[in-house]
This record gives C-alpha cells, sequence and structure tokens, in this order.
C-alpha cells in the first residue's frame, strides 16, 4: 500500500514539476507566434526606434522607443529610491537593531510587501502626484518622478528582505575573525560582510529591478500616459507595461495593432529574461564565494 | 505499478463525472444570466437599470462591466457576452468579423450623449471653437495665451484608445488628426474630471454625466453644453449610445432591453445625467 502511494506521490510530483516547463514554454510559444507577425510589418529596427506610438490611426505607426524610454527611466528613477532605502533598512536589521525592534520593523517590511500595487497607484494618483503638483510647481504631478518615487516604495521590501537573507548567511565566523583581529563593527561591515553578501545584494537590487520594471497598474494610473519621450524627469510618460493594459481591450485580434502589443510583451520578458539570469550568475557566484559549493 | 494505473483509471473517471456535473450546472443556470460589457460611459445606466430590473425580477441575474465600446463589442463576437454596450456605432471591420463568427449584430440606441470639454474653474476661458480645441489637442497651440487665456501650459488629458469617448471626441472634435503625443491619456471618464479638478493648466473631454461642480464645461462654437442644446442638435460635440445583440433579443435580454427603453428606464438614464431617445 506504502508503495503505491509513493508511486502516485512521485508521478504527481513530476506532473507538478514539468508544469512551469510546459506553461513557460507555452507562454514562449504564444509571445512569439503572436509577436513576429508586426516586425514582418513594421521591420524590427523601425519597431524599436521609431519614437511616434499612432497605433489606431490610418495608417498607423507602430514605434516603442518612447515606451522603451519611459519604462527605463521610471525605472532608474525607483532604483535610486529603493536602494538605499531597502539596503539601508537591511543594514540596520542586520546590524544595529535590537531583537524588539527587528520584530516589529521585519513584519511591518513584509505588509509593505503585500500591499496590491493598485493600491499604491491609488495613493499616488490622489495624494502624492497633487501634493508634488503643489510642491514643485509642475503642470501636472501625473509624471515619471511621481511614478518612480511610487514604484520605489513598492520595490523597496524586496530589495530589503533578499538583502537582509544575504547578510544574514554571511558566516558568524567571519565577522567573529574580523572582530577578532581587531577590526571595529564599521571596518567589518564594510570589508566583510558587505563584500562577502556582496552577490546576494545584488541578487536583491535586481529582484527589485525586475519588480519595478514588470510593475503595470501604479504606472498605468500614475505615469500620466504621454507617449513621448520626456524632456525632463517631470514630464508624463507611458511605459510599456501600462500601454499593453490599457489597450489590449480594445486591440483587434489579429491586427497588426495586436501583434505589436504581443512584441512589447515579448521585450519585456525578455528585459526580465536578462534579469533572472543576472541574479543567477550573481548568487551562484556568492555561493562560491563562501566555500557552500553550487 | 498495476495497481497504481487502475487507481489512475478511476481517478480519470472521478474527474470525468466531476467535469459533467459541473457542466450540467453551467447549463441549468444559464437561461437566467445576463452578461453587459463595454463602454464606460454607458456603465452607470446599464448598472442602475440592472439593478431595478433584478429588483423587479429576482430570478434573473446581470452582470455588468466596463472596459470600454471596443472590448464590448469584440466580447460580444466572441460570444462571452449576452449585451455589448457602446457609445460609437459598430465599425465595419468589427462587422466583418462578425459575419466571419456567424454573429448577426442588432443595434439599439439608447440614449444620448454630449461630450463636454472641461477646465480647471479657476481658468477664466468661456468659449472655444472647434478649430481652437482641434489646435489645442493636436499640439499647434499649447500656451493657453494662445487662444485668449493667462500664460500657462496646456495640459492636454485624453483618454486610452479602447474608450468610445475617444473615438468619438477624435472624429466630431479633431477630424480623426492625431492627438499630440505628449498629451496625458487616463483611463476613464471620472479619471479625467478628477484630473482636471486638481490640475490648474488641463484641458479635458468627458460624457455630460460626468461634469461635477469642481471642473468648468467650456462652451462650443458658442453653444453651451446643456441638455436643450444637445438634444435640439445644435452642440456639436453629441453622439448616440449604443447597445448590440447577437440577432433580435429574445427572452430576459429582450425584457432588460425594454425596460431601459420604456418611461421607466429612460428617467433612469436621465437621472445618470445622459438625454433620453425617446
Amino acid at each position: 500500500m506504502l508503495k503505491i502511494r509513493e508511486t502516485i506521490y512521485k508521478y504527481l510530483f513530476t506532473i507538478f514539476a514539468f508544469a512551469s516547463l510546459i506553461f513557460l514554454a507555452g507562454i514562449i510559444i504564444v509571445l512569439l507566434k503572436e509577436s513576429l507577425p508586426v516586425f514582418a510589418e513594421v521591420g524590427p529596427f523601425k519597431f524599436l526606434f521609431n519614437k511616434f506610438w499612432y497605433p489606431t490611426y490610418e495608417p498607423p505607426e507602430f514605434g516603442i522607443l518612447s515606451l522603451v524610454v519611459a519604462s527605463v527611466i521610471i525605472t532608474l528613477g525607483a532604483m535610486c529610491v529603493c536602494v538605499p532605502v531597502g539596503l539601508g533598512s537591511a543594514l540596520y536589521l542586520h546590524e544595529i537593531a535590537s531583537p524588539t525592534q527587528r520584530a516589529i520593523l521585519k513584519p511591518v517590511i513584509e505588509i509593505l510587501a503585500g500591499i496590491p500595487s493598485i493600491v499604491y497607484g491609488f495613493f499616488g494618483m490622489v495624494i502624492v502626484a497633487p501634493f508634488l503638483q503643489d510642491l514643485l510647481g509642475i503642470p501636472t504631478g501625473l509624471c515619471a518622478f511621481t511614478a518612480s518615487l511610487v514604484l520605489g516604495i513598492m520595490a523597496t521590501p524586496t530589495v530589503c528582505s533578499i538583502a537582509e537573507d544575504a547578510l544574514s548567511f554571511v558566516p558568524r565566523s567571519f565577522r567573529e575573525a574580523s572582530l577578532a583581529l581587531g577590526a571595529n563593527r564599521w571596518q567589518t561591515l564594510t570589508r566583510v560582510t558587505m563584500p562577502a553578501a556582496g552577490s546576494g545584494i545584488s541578487t536583491a537590487v535586481v529582484l527589485g529591478m525586475s519588480r519595478a520594471v514588470g510593475e503595470t497598474m501604479t504606472v498605468l494610473m500614475v505615469a500620466g500616459g504621454a507617449a513621448v519621450i520626456p524632456k525632463s524627469f517631470f514630464d508624463p510618460v507611458r511605459p510599456m507595461t501600462a500601454t499593453i493594459a490599457a489597450e489590449m481591450g480594445e486591440a483587434v485580434m489579429g491586427s497588426p495593432h495586436f501583434h505589436a502589443l504581443f512584441a512589447i510583451g515579448l521585450i519585456l520578458f525578455l528585459i526580465t529574461l536578462i534579469f533572472n539570469i543576472v541574479t543567477e550568475i550573481a548568487s551562484r557566484r556568492f555561493r562560491i564565494k563562501l566555500g557552500l559549493g553550487r | 505499478m498495476r495497481i497504481s494505473k487502475m487507481l489512475l483509471k478511476r481517478g480519470l473517471f472521478i474527474g470525468l463525472i466531476l467535469t459533467m456535473c459541473c457542466f450540467g450546472q453551467g447549463l441549468a443556470a444559464s437561461g437566467a444570466e445576463i452578461t453587459i460589457k463595454g463602454s464606460t460611459t454607458v456603465l452607470p445606466i446599464a448598472q442602475l437599470a440592472a439593478e431595478e430590473f433584478m429588483d423587479a425580477h429576482p430570478e434573473v441575474d446581470i452582470s455588468v462591466q466596463g472596459g470600454g465600446s471596443g472590448m464590448g463589442i469584440a466580447s460580444l463576437l466572441d460570444g462571452t457576452t449576452e449585451i455589448a454596450t457602446a457609445s460609437r456605432k459598430i465599425k465595419a471591420k468589427e462587422l466583418g468579423r462578425a459575419r466571419a463568427n456567424g454573429i448577426q449584430v442588432v443595434e439599439t440606441p439608447i440614449a444620448v450623449d454630449g461630450i463636454a470639454v472641461i477646465i480647471h474653474p479657476t481658468n477664466k476661458l468661456k468659449d472655444l471653437s472647434i478649430q481652437q480645441i482641434r489646435a489645442v489637442y493636436t499640439g499647434d497651440i499649447s500656451n493657453w495665451k494662445g487662444i485668449g487665456g493667462k500664460d500657462m501650459k496646456i495640459v492636454v488629458i485624453s483618454r486610452d484608445t479602447s474608450s468610445g469617448t475617444f473615438e468619438t471626441f477624435e472624429k466630431l472634435a479633431l477630424n480623426k488628426q492625431k492627438v499630440r503625443p505628449d498629451a496625458l491619456t487616463v483611463a476613464s471618464n471620472m479619471t479625467v474630471a478628477r484630473t482636471v479638478a486638481q490640475t490648474p493648466g488641463a484641458i479635458g473631454y468627458v460624457g455630460l454625466g460626468y461634469i461635477t461642480k469642481r471642473v468648468k464645461a467650456l462652451s462650443v462654437d458658442r453653444v453651451e453644453c446643456t441638455r436643450e442644446t444637445i438634444k435640439s442638435g445644435h452642440y456639436p460635440l453629441a453622439r448616440e449610445l449604443f447597445i448590440y445583440t447577437d440577432g433580435q433579443p429574445a427572452g430576459q435580454t429582450r425584457e432588460f432591453i425594454d425596460y431601459i427603453l420604456s418611461t421607466e428606464g429612460q428617467d433612469l438614464v436621465r437621472a445618470e445625467g445622459f438625454i433620453g431617445i425617446r
């Protein structure tokens, strides 16, 4: 009886394990199949480097340069917020916080990670945007800067908790050895703990970046949605994700517009894939450095 | 090994039965379920009418969704909705697809709506001509100074391409010219009104029902945007709102549409700030 059960479990979990592979393969096939027609129609170079996105006009224009630029600017802006705040709080939690502070701060940061993105979007749209508009005297608060700020806050818990994990993976012996050699806490932190956790910290940063570049609802609500290469950080922009979300409902199935949206999806997928590969390489180096094997 | 295969077969059998049960239930319930998808402009009418109709007919279950006129019609053509609402006429392209899918589209006008051009209440401007509106939206004029206002940058607010309001505005006001690429695009009538209300330099356009106290509606070509001017046909930015069905509506769907067209239903249309069709 036990043997039968084990066999069933074995097959069941084999199916589960391969299910993600099947999903991934399916998604890649659909993305490629649905996006390739637009490259044939518009030409890959024109698609990537034309800055005009007028998908519903006659004749339509499918240039995603301004959308890509928007995604890049917002992501970089978000990194300027989430990397210092996220890493700073990770270091504080790891080095300075008393057990009581840790017991409060850690769950609070994790709750921040659990707030739905639409709530961030609403918060950004109703509170942050009007506030910044008045404070900075800009024509509209729905702009790249506001989107970066809100996305940065969103990505902070991801960066913080992964960086904190990385710091706590550094073996105690490393720190003890350093302290025993007469290094003070600052020296131990900057010259021993952080380099040892360095690759783990870079993983945290890259994952924060993935979170920011793939985020949709918040940027749809806060970034302003103007498909143009911004002249300043305070101009409205339209990132790739927001474009797909806003237009997929209308695009006639099988039309060039439909294929163009899939092609944007493909490019987003490639970007996050690159991020994931970078993360994987970094974390592998991290394990080898600490002598933990592969 | 053999026993496990037997178990697997039995599992499949049970699964099959469960699936059939679910199917059966789905079929049994579908007689009294109506889905309405489409225009965010028609949404408040559909919502209110559905609530009133369900109060009178408790056996009917109506679910109302927005998503835009384009999405509503696409759903009708896919067969995923019984009723599509639209704030524009169905396009030739969509009719072609309907024929390909074997769907016979039937159009029922239910209300008339005017598109109001709105600005921030602190803006002194009162009237714009269609040409001026077009110049602002296409990017020829980007400062209020250029159309008789004070020296302030114009923040142009438009809608996503899935919006019926956008398509009607594009046709009636812009003569199909391109909206300037740096215009803000937002997702709903309500968001346009809110964004205009909190942005001193903004200009936007919304359905008549979405004019709030916090924004100012401009007159267009010296015609004020009111129910009377829209009904009389003098206001230039007016349009009909439609319901689309597959074939002549029948059963509960028919009753629901008749309800919207009844005196009672048309009162609801007026209560939501639109103009009745009869």
